[in-house]
């Protein structure tokens, strides 16, 4: 059995937070990969009649997706754990290129109390492989700063068209626990 | 190489974008992209140069923004290889308007002629088929193709699938524009889109 520490007892409402700014600035698509930090968001996201929640295999198959919706008119946001980001470095490419609003939500791993020495590495390369790639890195660490965050990283993605990605820090979403 | 009875890829595309009336056709990178360009620029061609194995992810976030769109993928088969996962991402979504067309020469043709995985194993139609893409055909006349490119205009049908067996024969480039931003913003703007 897995669990976090305080995620899966205490469901925490900065996911709310979250979801009300998506809402705001009308984002309609939603891909993601599942990540444990993100189950309340994307329950939110798959009960909302505005927004369409889409599951990917992988996490680049999102960065192409949003580039669809914006040529069709409509804004979107991609939801993925920090190990993700690698999965899409090639496709981050279309965001210059092509010029649509890009923003993600990468919720951490590999740092923070990290048990699994498997999550270190990508989690440690995950801002920098996101700054080389062109996307403007904002960062929350605890709930009180999400709906700054949220705010000022939905702005500048979808009004000035800056690439942006919010960490979602393994503070905030409380580190993995693996109890047998 | 070349086999007998394998269909002219200029020829398909040509039948594909024929009659296209308002749909908008994404060309996959490499031959394929030069393929709908030949068959004449368009305002609502999206033109691939990069992100290879994204076309058919394009043509989804495309589909579920314009549900009453025929949106249109043409890509070869390494294109489609390497973005495999996006049919099972298709197959659960099911956009009734995204048509996708492979055109599958069962080589990299852009880098040498390397022979891909659907020359001896690799069964797009099938992989099509198992991701829940109903409507998963393999074409091998050209009236297939013609009733394929009619289907196309059917909103209600799809997501529907066809991998073409076509000539490998190398065929004169012809590039369309490599500006990434005007071509979008010429889809969006065709669309009744405003710039930001």
């Amino acid at each position: 059995m897995h669990a976090r520490a305080d995620a899966a007892d205490t469901a925490p409402n900065w996911p709310d937070d979250i979801f009300a700014t998506l809402q705001r600035f009308d984002v309609r698509q939603v891909p993601y990969v599942p990540d444990a930090g993100h189950s309340k968001l994307i329950q939110r996201v798959l009960g909302s009649s505005m927004m369409r929640g889409i599951p990917l295999t992988t996490e680049e198959e999102g960065v192409a997706l949003l580039a669809g919706a914006w040529t069709g008119g409509q804004r979107g946001v991609l939801l993925m754990q920090s190990s993700g980001v690698g999965n899409c470095i090639n496709m981050l490419s279309l965001i210059p290129i092509l010029r649509f609003p890009f923003l993600a939500l990468v919720t951490m791993r590999g740092e923070w109390g990290e048990f699994n020495p498997w999550q270190v590495p990508m989690g440690s390369t995950t801002q920098g492989v996101l700054e080389l790639s062109g996307v403007k890195v904002l960062r929350a660490s605890n709930a009180a700063e999400v709906p700054a965050v949220l705010e000022a990283a939905a702005a500048q993605a979808y009004n000035a068209l800056t690439p942006t990605a919010v960490l979602l820090s393994q503070r905030l979403i409380g580190a993995k626990v693996f109890t047998r | 190489m070349s086999k007998a009875n394998l269909l002219d890829r200029r020829q398909v595309v040509s039948a594909l974008l024929a009659n296209r009336k308002d749909v908008v056709a994404i060309g996959g990178l490499g031959a394929s992209t030069n393929d709908i360009t030949a068959a004449g620029d368009h305002a609502r061609n999206f033109y691939l140069w990069g992100g290879m194995g994204g076309a058919a992810m394009i043509g989804l976030g495309l589909a579920l923004a314009q549900p009453e769109l025929p949106v249109l993928v043409i890509t070869g088969d390494g294109e489609m290889l390497m973005g495999m996962g996006s049919l099972a991402t298709i197959g659960l979504q099911k956009p009734s308007n995204l048509s996708i067309v492979v055109l599958d020469n069962e080589a990299y043709g852009e880098t040498g002629g390397q022979t891909s995985h659907t020359s001896a194993a690799a069964d797009l139609v099938g992989v099509a088929r198992a991701c829940g893409i109903a409507d998963s055909r393999s074409i091998s006349t050209m009236a297939e193709v013609g009733a394929f490119a009619k289907a196309v205009h059917d909103l209600s049908a799809g997501p529907r699938f066809a991998n073409v067996k076509i000539d490998s024969a190398s065929v004169e480039r012809i590039l369309p524009s490599r500006d990434g931003t005007h071509i979008v913003n010429r889809i969006r703007g065709d669309l009744g889109f405003q710039p930001i």
